[in-house]
């Protein structure tokens, strides 16, 4: 395949212009949705709730750059009539800044409910049990946001594979509250806000595998939703 | 030429195979190893195309692809330029077009034409619609004839415009009516084929929008392949797209397919405005 063609730019140098500022707002807001999972992991880690207020500001923004980056797209659709590439480009950019927006809502829910437990003096220690899968949700999520920044489809597919042992854990956290509901009863209503946070921070990990799969869309122009991961990446190899 | 321009000519150069869906099962029109030539200028090089029945194809391509020229193989018109020569085997219904004892009129009749510009006679609107019938003796009498047109007209949507109008000269209309009136005349000889030689763009958008509803229409009843500088035009009219470029047909696929996820990396340059 001759590069040359195509990495050539469109023959309007504006709508050049107008789908780069869209890609690099897309990799500020995932920066940011990083950002507010990293400032929740540093507060269940550290006990700190500046890092929870940090969590909320950045909301604001993640939020915003949702709503601009949406505009953008939809005025392109309107004013260039984007085909093939471009196209993809438009509807899988639009649909993960979605996801991202989802992220960071995620993060934010398990920031409030770590908050809560400081406030309540809660077990703090049942939210620690969550860091290890909050880990490996972040690497996730940075990974997801590499994929997305080199449109690479191979490293969306083993992200996938990932997701599956973030999913594994989500499990074995899963089995642990019940073992320690189980224990006394008391410890319900704090296991419970735990369980929440577990869930958010799954949700985190198929909002990553959403993205991976509209990159995958974007490169390959092949819808690989609800594929097993074998499936797509035999198709992909 | 720059650099890129260079490397796409050297792709088109390289490129020997049509990719996608070329080919067909009992199409209506069937084209192998289509070369024409202006003269010493070799125009379009080894084009095999089958056209469905009752299909829209749309042939897109930059200027001086090729389109126009592969478009007016199919019923001849390229016959009246002297320096033209076409070669292969270009078949409709299995009829071999180049055929001697074809009779290129008779062929004009199964396979029309509508022009990029409005073209009606410079007679009445009836005697535009009625002429064909007359010379080919599609009818025998005046009340058949009247019927004809009325029906054609009525297929082409201008029947209510100009129907208290007949006798009035055709060059007084608009010019998208004028353009549907051209494709009354064609259709009233009851072809097997239209071919469309950018028929909208001349038209306003909204007559454009008319005519485009008019071909979605006629396309159950007959095929239709149209040549189109308007790749929103391809992409809302027809069910296959042929992409041709210097001369060669590069791709064709499902328009579906075309626009969303091309197969051929010219296909994709072109139609996302990376090339014109």
């Amino acid at each position: 395949m001759n590069e040359e063609v195509m990495v050539g730019g469109h023959i309007s140098r504006q709508f050049d212009l107008e789908l780069d500022e869209i890609r690099s707002r897309v990799l500020t807001m995932g920066g940011l949705v990083e950002a507010q999972l990293d400032k929740t992991l540093e507060a269940l880690r550290e006990g700190d709730s500046e890092a929870i207020t940090d969590v909320e500001n950045l909301d604001r923004k993640v939020n915003a750059l949702e709503m601009q980056i949406d505009e953008e797209c939809t005025q392109i659709l309107a004013k260039r009539q984007p085909a093939a590439g471009d196209l993809r480009m438009i509807i899988a950019t639009s649909k993960s800044v979605r996801d991202l927006e989802r992220i960071g809502d995620e993060a934010e829910r398990v920031a409030n409910m770590v908050q809560h437990a400081f406030d309540n003096d809660a077990s703090v220690k049942a939210f620690k049990g969550l860091l290890s899968l909050g880990e490996h949700v972040k690497e996730l999520l940075h990974e997801t946001l590499n994929t997305y920044a080199r449109m690479q489809t191979r490293s969306a597919v083993i992200n996938m594979r990932k997701d599956q042992v973030i999913d594994e854990e989500y499990a074995r956290v899963l089995v642990r509250l019940v073992n320690y509901m189980k224990k006394d009863p008391d410890n319900i209503s704090d296991a419970l806000d735990v369980m929440w946070a577990a869930r958010s921070l799954e949700r985190i990990g198929d909002h990553c595998i959403n993205i991976c799969e509209n990159v995958i869309y974007l490169v390959e122009g092949e819808d690989v939703r609800h594929r097993a991961i074998d499936k797509v990446s035999e198709q992909l190899s | 030429m720059n650099k890129a321009q260079q490397s796409m000519a050297e792709i088109v150069k390289e490129t020997y195979q049509t990719v996608g869906l070329p080919l067909l099962d009992d199409p209506k029109i069937r084209v192998r190893n289509a070369n024409v030539f202006y003269a010493d200028k070799q125009a379009i090089f080894d084009v095999n195309l089958d056209i469905g029945k009752n299909q829209v194809i749309s042939m897109i391509g930059p200027s001086g692809c090729g389109k126009s020229t592969f478009l007016r193989c199919l019923n001849r018109m390229n016959d009246t330029i002297d320096i033209c020569r076409v070669e292969g085997d270009l078949l409709l219904e299995d009829e071999d077009m180049y055929d001697k004892k074809i009779d290129v009129v008779e062929l004009r009749a199964r396979v029309g034409m509508v022009f990029q510009k409005p073209n009606p006679f410079p007679k009445s609107i009836y005697e535009n619609v009625a002429y064909g019938a007359r010379i080919h003796g599609l009818t025998d009498n005046k009340v058949q004839l009247d019927e004809l047109v009325e029906t054609s007209l009525i297929r082409c949507g201008l029947w209510k415009e100009v129907k208290d109008r007949l006798n009035e000269p055709a060059t007084g209309l608009s010019g998208g009516q004028q353009q549907r009136l051209c494709i009354a005349r064609a259709i009233a000889v009851n072809p097997e084929v239209i071919l469309m030689d950018e028929p909208c763009s001349a038209l306003d958008p909204i007559a454009t929008a008319t005519v485009e509803e008019l071909i979605h229409e006629l396309s159950e009843n007959f095929t239709i392949c149209i040549v189109t500088h308007s790749m929103q035009q391809a992409a809302r009219v027809s069910q296959r797209t042929a992409y041709f470029h210097l001369g060669k047909l590069i791709e064709v696929n499902d328009t579906s397919q075309v626009f969303t996820n091309p197969e051929h990396q010219l296909t994709e340059a072109y139609i996302t405005g990376r090339i014109g």
